[in-house]
């Protein structure tokens, strides 16, 4: 087991130490920092007064040392445009963006979590198949494209909900519902399956030939156990949510770390854009490692694996 | 942006049927509220630190400079200084206004013109926009309302530098720090920032605003800067009526909404200006066709700007024969047109040896439609281009190193009111300077070294004269943008995107 806890932990350390780089090399490639950082119409005086001043003079290979040593200690440089301390900045809007995160997975939950058991228990009928319809839907739509008929739907036509903000949870509905659409499906489909298996194992069998009553069954035996893998794939799926937020608290304005990314991204300002890949793959490299050691706590045989 | 143009035309389509039939665009009168929608949030209040157009309207709210240019008539006006001079030809002298206070009641004074133009100058303190103060050799008070500001050299565009000089109060900013004044700024102008900070922002009416300036008292008393990122969810707000004032949307997403009566669009100028710059300085290849003159006469002629203008760009778009936007100082438009001809761009193609046409990298970083049917008049006239589309840095990197032999570009020119910026930029022997014809070079110099408007007039027309004979550039049309509003609220569009929220009026 620790062997196997030691190996998870240094594939998440190469991963992110893989992406870093990627994403380090990826931002050099865009473009010339130093024009982008001068801003539009400046002279090539001001240019190379920027390149020297920014040390992006320097071979790739020591501006990138330079800065992964900086951010090992959590100092991932200032903002061009902010010009504030880079953790800082993401500090202060890393608590909007879990709440949005928290509240679609737990809406994504909610739905999922009824319908799934619902099309397990009614297997083939229609209501299985308007589920299975409702999460290929889910995967298929753009979260941008979900975004727009959200907003459409409930801030233009029916006035109920505002569009942009996080100031109230009122705020934060038509992001949250955006954002669990895009999780909803694999939550749906993990549900159904890990129901229809559990229905037809031989602890259900037993439990029915006890003559306990199909609630008991369903809930206390059945759900019990499709809940665990469910539990994994939630983890994994928040981390997707994370990445996700990006275009979705862009649409609503929530002012969180996908805006900021985004604001970064067109303002070219490159150490956020640096320090957001690193922060939000982090986050999806320990849930996915939280996800590997919940399933390694249920399942033993990965224990042996 | 992220989203495919389809589906968000489909969003569009959706969204306008929702205005036609709800008409909901209502502005926030009865709070005298009037909420502006914005891409991007203000990094900071300090407007030396605060970049790009919205940095710059926060300039204009929160602070005043020495100097107001008329947004219409684009004269300059007196703002903290009620009037100047030049005492010599380095030398500008400024009475300035009595009476007036910053908004934590400090007197404004010469001493805080003096401290104001000393912390831009010195480099330490990395402003973002160094350019503003470069020029500037000293600056000192002459009693406690009149400053002297020499140049280093003769700098006729002294007063445009001058009007984006915000004045900061001496002692609070010198107290307050740096990081503390970004937070709680304080100017004179005619709003102050209330509260709020990331999306929302709120600035209230400076109610002891002073007269005898250009701008006056703001007659709504409140003003929210929302940000809000997506262009189709400001538009989404506008219809709703959470946002009564928008700028920079797309064509296509205002045309959707003219049916709604309670939405006012307006397409109006700018500074900017569309055109395809084209290397034959000493870092392009020796063999490039576009070394012929005639051959850049064919893609003048190559290109229906009309077309591409009125389809792609906007109904206040103007076709340009020269290189500068017709709202600048200096700027001839009174040179012959390279009119629409496909079969003359054939036939000097053709005399310049190259009755087959070529094939050339074309870039472009700004509008893919435009760039598109750029291309395909130049395609037509067999001149193949393969369009290198990138960001905006590494065009001009490409640009400069000599890679961008052909590139669809455009130029705001800091919003300077003069030829002589757009000139200076790109045909003044810099490393944007493609043409590099010392001819020209010292046309534009010299209209940079002279104070007299004629002679600077003068000077320069003879240096556009000679770019247009030369078929340095293919100059393209005016870029103006769509400004949309609720048509409860009456607010001046401006001629040089300097939206002044201080005029708007309720209805």
């Amino acid at each position: 087991m620790a062997s196997y806890l030691t190996r998870r932990l240094l594939i998440a350390v190469a991963v992110l130490f893989t992406i870093s780089l990627i994403s380090f090399l990826l931002l050099k490639l865009s473009g010339d920092l130093a024009t982008a950082l001068a801003g539009e119409g400046s002279n090539a005086a001001y240019v190379e007064f920027l390149r020297k001043e920014y040390g992006l003079d320097r071979p790739l290979v020591v501006q990138y040392a330079s800065w992964l040593g900086k951010a090992l200690t959590g100092d991932f440089g200032r903002s061009f445009y902010f010009n504030d301390s880079v953790s800082l900045l993401f500090a202060s809007r890393l608590l909007v963006t879990l709440k949005l995160g928290v509240l679609s997975i737990l809406l994504a939950l909610l739905v999922a979590l009824p319908l799934g058991v619902l099309a397990a228990l009614r297997e083939g009928s229609w209501v299985d198949r308007l589920v299975q319809m409702l999460a290929l839907t889910g995967q298929a739509m753009p979260v941008f494209w979900s975004s727009y008929l959200l907003i459409l739907l409930f801030a233009v036509n029916l006035g109920w909900l505002p569009i942009s903000g996080a100031d109230s949870l009122a705020h934060l509905a038509l992001p949250a519902c955006a954002l669990a659409l895009n999780a909803l499906p694999a939550l749906l489909r993990i549900t159904r399956s890990g129901m229809s298996e559990a229905l037809v194992s031989d602890y259900v069998r037993t439990a029915r030939a006890k003559g306990l009553r199909m609630h008991s069954v369903v809930f206390k035996h059945a759900l019990r156990n499709a809940l665990v893998p469910l539990v994994a794939i939630a983890a994994v799926q928040f981390g997707l949510l994370l990445g996700g937020s990006v275009v979705v608290e862009t649409i609503f304005a929530v002012d969180g770390i996908g805006y900021f990314t985004w604001q970064a991204i067109s303002q070219n300002d490159y150490p956020v854009v640096q320090a957001a890949v690193l922060i939000v793959s982090s986050f999806y490299v320990l849930l996915t490692l939280a996800s590997d050691l919940l399933n390694m706590w249920i399942d033993p045989r990965y224990k042996i694996d | 942006m992220f989203h495919p143009k389809k589906m968000l035309a489909t969003f569009a389509v959706g969204l306008s049927l929702q205005c036609a039939m709800t008409g909901t665009a209502a502005a926030d009168k009865a709070n005298d509220t009037l909420t502006a929608a914005f891409q991007f949030q203000l990094p900071t209040f300090d407007r030396y630190y605060a970049g790009g157009r919205e940095g710059y309207l926060l300039g204009l709210l929160v602070y005043d400079a020495l100097v107001y240019r008329d947004p219409e008539t684009l004269e300059f006006k007196p703002l903290l200084a009620k009037g100047w001079r030049q005492i010599d030809h380095l030398t500008l002298e400024f009475d300035l206004q009595q009476g007036v206070k910053f908004h934590n009641g400090d007197d404004f004074t010469a001493a805080d013109v003096v401290y104001t133009i000393n912390f831009v100058m010195n480099p330490d303190n990395k402003i973002f926009s160094p350019e503003t103060a470069v020029w500037i050799d000293k600056v000192e008070a002459v009693g406690d309302h009149t400053v002297h500001i020499r140049a280093k050299k003769p700098t006729p565009l002294a007063l445009n530098y001058i009007m984006q000089l915000a004045i900061l109060p001496a002692q609070y900013h010198q107290k307050a720090g740096k990081d503390a004044f970004g937070r709680a700024p304080v100017g004179t102008g005619p709003y102050k920032v209330a509260r709020g900070s990331g999306n929302s922002v709120i600035f209230t009416r400076n109610e002891e605003y002073f007269d005898g300036g250009g701008k006056n008292k703001p007659h709504i008393g409140k003003l929210v800067y929302k940000t809000v990122p997506d262009v189709t969810a400001q538009v989404a707000e506008l219809m709703t009526g959470a946002v009564d004032w928008a700028y920079y949307i797309p064509t296509d997403l205002t045309e959707r909404m003219r049916n709604n009566p309670r939405i006012k669009i307006t397409n109006a100028d700018t500074f900017r200006v569309g055109f395809l710059t084209m290397n034959i300085a000493n870092n392009a290849p020796e063999n490039s066709p576009l070394r012929d003159i005639r051959v850049r006469q064919a893609l003048n002629y190559a290109i229906d700007r009309k077309a591409v203008a009125t389809s792609l760009i906007g109904p206040a778009a103007q076709l340009i024969n020269s290189a500068c936007s017709p709202l600048q100082f200096a700027c001839r438009q009174d040179l012959p047109a390279y009119e629409y001809n496909p079969e003359k761009a054939r036939a000097l193609l053709a005399e310049a040896g190259y009755p087959n046409g070529f094939d050339i990298d074309v870039y472009g970083y700004r509008s893919r439609p435009v760039a598109e049917a750029i291309l395909g008049y130049l395609r037509a006239v067999n001149v193949r281009g393969d369009l290198k589309w990138m960001q905006y840095p590494a065009v001009v990197k490409a640009r400069r190193d000599g890679q961008a032999t052909i590139v669809i570009d455009d130029f705001g020119s800091s919003g300077v009111a003069d030829a002589g910026y757009i000139l200076s930029f790109f045909f003044n022997e810099t490393s944007d300077d493609l043409s590099r014809d010392p001819e020209v070079s010292a046309l534009v110099t010299r209209g940079n070294e002279l104070l007299g408007p004629a002679e600077r007039k003068a000077s320069y027309g003879a240096a556009l004269e000679r770019i247009s004979g030369k078929a340095y550039w293919v100059p393209l049309f005016t870029m103006p943008i769509n400004y949309v509003f609720s048509s409860s609220v009456d607010i001046p569009v401006p001629r040089d995107e300097n939206v002044e929220f201080w005029r708007a009026r309720w209805k």
